[in-house]
């Protein structure tokens, strides 16, 4: 087996707001293995971002981490000191965001901007990091670099200004690179390419790779294993094939459905999640997600959470049900509705009052 | 992968949907949650009062005629002679003229206002909605305009035309309605943008109605937020004319023209200016703190 | 470049020596910056004309006097033609009635006033007999500039120094502290705080110390007469820039790109001067312009508080006994110091900020 890299365990991230306590990481555990590329799925407000910034210990206020243990290569990182996490940002764990064309300063060249990366740790010189701007952005496949070193944000593309991100986040060389959303913001050619590129960096220098996105397709074909996270909380967990071919938990079932498979000859039609994840200040009793589960049934209501129970080898899921335990024809209703019989009689009553305006 | 993973289509909560609030109770609830806003709002309450209630009081022989003048009695200090707080260097009641002074500074202050409105909202609306060479004409007309000083146009103006209340009103509301005009402007130039207006346009009827109507729901907030951040503006000018000696003349008393009479005899008789210059300034922030309140309840763009 | 790329129609109204010049961003700047001096003269054009156009509307001649004794149809007519005053005020080149054009002459009181200042000369002054407003500007304009450079070296460290602290202890004691201060600064005007001021530090210390220690109330010397002033004068520009300066360090501080400083592993101390303040001082720079109109009409109102006999007080002075050459004379200086402090602001903000297309 490989060295574990990153040990996340039962990790709790809170932001104390004026409407009560948002629970956006609620007992996380997880893993990355050394060159490992883990993807970690999800609608937005799921918690995965918060996750990923907890890692970092970069949770923006009034957020903080109140339990739990982040261990890398065995140190804890939520007990270093000031200078310890300065040094282990952007050294150990560098991370790139959804947005290239907010994440890059407008006011500074880009080359200072990755320069500065590597200069804030001691592993490169000030004259050696120069030299390997060009190298970085050579490697990201920037056109042109050396003249591009010189250029501002403002006078790159979207997909060239997340080149530069991944090129500053790969700069020290880090055992592990978050890459939050990185194609989120990009035009479908162009989320190709970087996907490419990604891919190809994972081979060439052994990076471990924590990807976090919504996007189902996308983890296909990145990553090698794969977390699913709901309501803050890890629902379903275990090798990307495997899930793929057989998800246990309604959640993941339903993410699967709602992107498109080129692998498979496809007679469903496809369906998205119907509702929204819930206020994470106020989470449902019992299953977080039974409310928009298609599959529910009565104890998913009144009994504590379930555990995350072992479905498969190497595969967890928190539920009661389980996929393989939906009768057939369950399952046809579901595949055209995605919606609870349940649910769909709620819906009814204040979409009948607010008319058109719901969910607008 | 072009297709996002999920797409909204339909609200459900496991809670009860949250309560539609309206866009104005919404915005009171803010604007009461600020502390400052509603102390400056209770100020300004009681500033009207008193401004509508000191010829009362005057006549009830509870304050003094703040034009009577005691020639025996001049430059008291606080409490002499029958003075609350003293008198000044024609032996009048200071209590009294303050009192008097918020009169002419809540008069300055609304009335501009009243002047700017009108023609801030024909001239941005033109501008905004026939665009081209009238919209021209006002962008380069308030590049002068910002090249000129306010405080210096008006003192221009009063100096040609003399200090009556018409020409300070006038002079005051002359430099103020740049900015209004701007908004107004900004606000139709969004609205044009809009889809329905194009399809307004295609079906052949006028526009024009139809912006007017998105027009007042949109803009009322910024513009009640930018007259009323105009209401200090104004009073300060007037106060600064007073203090200058071209303001309103006496013996109407106006805070600004008693700092001025009692700058003179600041060594004697130090409260003659400490509390018309108070006045002015607690009055300046009120209206500050209620704009402030205001704009944090109103402007969308504020919003989390 | 790509700064000035997307616009076709750029230099096509440009000699084509010049037209090369539009392809480089210096050569862009400097055809900015050319144009934007050129745009001062209409400007200045047109507070003469509006100026001038009020004199001239005003009831009455300059030589009434309020009230007393009036001077002597005779001296009024010497004083007129010494003045220029009895030629007319200006010569339309078409007259609506008659339906016939009108000669066209030079000598009306418009022109010959445009021809003058052309040439910097501002006429007489009504009220100091045989002095030129120049003369006067020339010798106000000391103190008024000693007083406002003072006042402008204070605002831009103390008061985004004070802005940056608050936004960096936001919701804390220090932000509170800073920020009622300038609330209260901002919302005061200059001669409520002057003469509270005077009453504090000259009144109330020379009572209290029995005379040994206090600030002097008025005039003008190159010593502690300067303190009231200068701090009256920059008071309210330092509490603006105070209260823009945290606004938009709060805004930056939250951008995804400082996220990604901290991200980098940057020190807490490169994080802010590279990456926030170097980003949130952008809007503070373009506020340096009214900053200066704030000081013109700020000298108004302090050299009268304090007499001091600067180009503000020569203002009032003539405001008030009509010495309409001197009003003209002080307004052009006024506006055009505004105007290339606006000149001054754009092209800084060129080199401050990359994104900056050149318009």
């Amino acid at each position: 087996m490989a060295q574990t890299l990153l040990q996340v365990e039962d990790l709790h991230t809170q932001f104390f707001t004026s409407r009560g306590v948002v629970r956006a990481v609620d007992g996380v555990n997880f893993h990355v293995d050394a060159g490992e590329t883990l993807g970690v799925v999800g609608e937005s407000g799921c918690g995965k971002t918060m996750t990923a910034l907890s890692i970092l210990r970069l949770v923006p206020d009034p957020g903080r981490i109140t339990s739990g243990r982040i261990l890398f290569r065995g140190k804890e990182v939520t007990r270093m000191t000031d200078e310890e996490i300065r040094d282990f940002r952007g050294n150990d764990v560098a991370m790139i965001f959804q947005d290239p064309m907010t994440s890059l300063n407008p006011v500074t060249k880009v080359g200072n901007q990755i320069e500065e990366a590597m200069t804030a740790h001691e592993r490169f010189t000030k004259v050696l990091a120069r030299g390997r701007v060009v190298e970085l952005l050579k490697r990201v496949r920037v056109p042109a670099a050396e003249a591009r070193v010189k250029d501002y944000p403002h006078q790159f593309s979207g997909g060239m200004r997340q080149r530069a991100m991944i090129a500053m986040g790969l700069s020290n060389e880090p055992s592990l690179l978050i890459a939050d959303e990185p194609t989120t913001a990009l035009d479908v050619t162009v989320q190709a390419q970087i996907i490419q590129l990604m891919k190809q960096l994972n081979r060439e220098l052994g990076t471990a790779m924590m990807l976090i996105t919504h996007n189902m397709a996308l983890v296909a074909s990145l990553c090698e294993r794969v977390v699913v996270m709901y309501a803050g909380r890890i629902v379903e967990e275990g090798p990307v094939e495997q899930i793929f071919r057989s998800p246990q938990h309604p959640y993941t079932w339903s993410l699967l459905r709602s992107v498109p498979r080129v692998d498979e000859a496809r007679k469903e039609r496809l369906v998205s999640i119907k509702g929204l994840p819930p206020d994470l200040s106020h989470s449902p009793p019992g299953c977080k997600f039974h409310p928009r589960c298609p599959f529910v049934i009565e104890r998913c209501k009144t009994d504590p959470e379930p555990p995350l129970g072992e479905v498969g080898v190497n595969q967890v899921a928190r539920c009661w049900v389980l996929m393989r335990n939906v009768k057939e024809e369950d399952l046809e209703v579901a595949k055209t509705s995605a919606l609870s019989k349940e649910a769909a009689e709620r819906l009814k009553a204040p979409a009948a009052e607010v008319g058109g305006n719901a969910g607008s | 992968m072009a297709i996002p993973a999920t797409t909204v289509e339909q609200l459900v909560d496991w809670e009860v949907p949250e309560q539609q609030i309206g866009l104005w109770s919404d915005a009171l609830q803010r604007f009461r949650r600020n502390r400052l806003a509603i102390a400056g709002a209770v100020l300004i309450a009681v500033l009207v009062l008193i401004a509508f209630g000191s010829p009362l009081l005057v006549h009830l022989g509870i304050i003094q005629d703040p034009i009577k003048q005691h020639v025996e009695f001049i430059e008291s200090s606080p409490g002499q002679n029958g003075f609350a707080i003293g008198s000044d260097e024609l032996g009048r009641d200071t209590f009294a003229r303050l009192l008097f002074g918020s009169r002419v500074s809540l008069a300055v202050g609304i009335l501009v206002q009243a002047i700017i409105l009108p023609i801030g909202l024909a001239i941005g609306l033109a501008a905004g909605y026939f665009g081209g060479r009238i919209d021209n004409l006002l962008m380069r007309f308030t590049d002068i305009w910002y090249a000129f000083p306010d405080l210096l146009f008006v003192l221009v103006v009063v100096s040609v035309f003399g200090p009556s209340l018409l020409t300070i009103f006038g002079a005051i509301a002359l430099v103020n309605w740049v900015g209004l005009a701007r908004l107004v402007r900004g606000q139709v130039l969004s609205i044009k943008e809009k889809e329905f207006i194009e399809a307004a346009r295609s079906s052949g009827s006028p526009p024009l109605k139809l912006i007017l109507k998105h027009l007042l729901p949109n803009s009322l907030g910024p513009i009640i937020v930018t007259l009323t951040f105009g209401i200090p503006n104004a009073i300060f000018l007037e106060a600064v004319l007073s203090f200058l000696g071209v303001g309103i003349q006496p013996p109407t008393p106006t805070w600004g023209q008693m700092v001025f009479d009692g700058y003179e005899a600041i060594y004697a008789n130090p409260t003659s200016v400490v509390f018309p210059a108070l006045a002015i300034g607690f009055t300046l922030l009120a209206f500050t703190f209620v704009g402030d309140g205001l704009r944090d309840a109103l402007d969308p763009r504020m919003r989390r | 470049m790509a700064v000035i790329a997307g616009r076709p129609a750029r230099g096509a109204l440009l000699p084509p020596q010049l037209r090369a010049l539009t392809g480089t961003r210096s050569g862009a700047l400097a055809i900015f910056v050319v144009r934007r001096i050129l745009w001062m003269v209409p400007i200045v054009f047109f507070v003469i004309v509006i100026t001038f156009t009020l004199m001239h509307l005003a009831p009455g001649s300059p030589w009434d006097k309020g009230g007393g004794r009036q001077l002597s149809d005779t001296v009024v007519n010497n004083l007129n033609i010494r003045y220029g005053l009895n030629k007319p005020v200006f010569t339309p080149w078409f007259d609506f009635s008659t339906g016939h054009f009108i000669p066209f002459r030079w000598d009306d009181q418009f022109k010959l006033y445009i021809w003058n200042v052309a040439h910097f000369d501002f006429g007489l002054s009504y009220q100091y007999q045989g002095k030129t407003v120049s003369t006067l500007l020339l010798e106000s304009w000391p103190y008024t500039a000693t007083i406002g450079v003072l006042a402008f070296l204070l605002i831009i460290p103390i008061g985004v120094g004070l802005g940056v602290v608050a936004a960096l202890r936001q919701n804390t004691r220090i932000d509170y502290i800073t920020m009622g201060f300038a609330t209260i600064a901002a919302s005061f005007p200059n001669f409520v705080i002057g003469a509270l001021m005077v009453v504090a530090f000259s009144v109330l210390a020379y009572r209290a110390t029995g005379g040994n220690f206090y600030l002097p109330a008025a005039g003008f010397a190159m010593d502690d007469s300067l303190i009231m002033p200068v701090v009256t004068l920059a008071l309210l520009p330092i509490a603006y820039t105070a209260r823009l300066t945290r606004a938009s360090t709060l805004e930056t501080i939250r951008q995804d790109f400082v996220r990604t400083a901290w991200a980098k592993g940057l020190p807490e101390r490169l994080v802010v001067v590279r990456h926030v303040l170097k980003n949130s001082l952008i809007p503070v720079v373009t506020t340096l312009g009214p900053t200066f109109a704030f000081l013109v009409t700020g000298s108004v109102i302090v050299e009268t508080v304090f007499a001091i006999p600067g180009i503000g007080r020569a203002f009032v002075v003539a405001i008030e006994s009509r010495d309409y050459p001197m009003i003209l004379g002080t307004t052009i200086l006024f506006s055009l110091v505004v105007a290339i402090a606006n000149l001054v602001v754009d092209v800084l903000y060129v080199f401050i900020d990359p994104r900056v297309r050149l318009t």
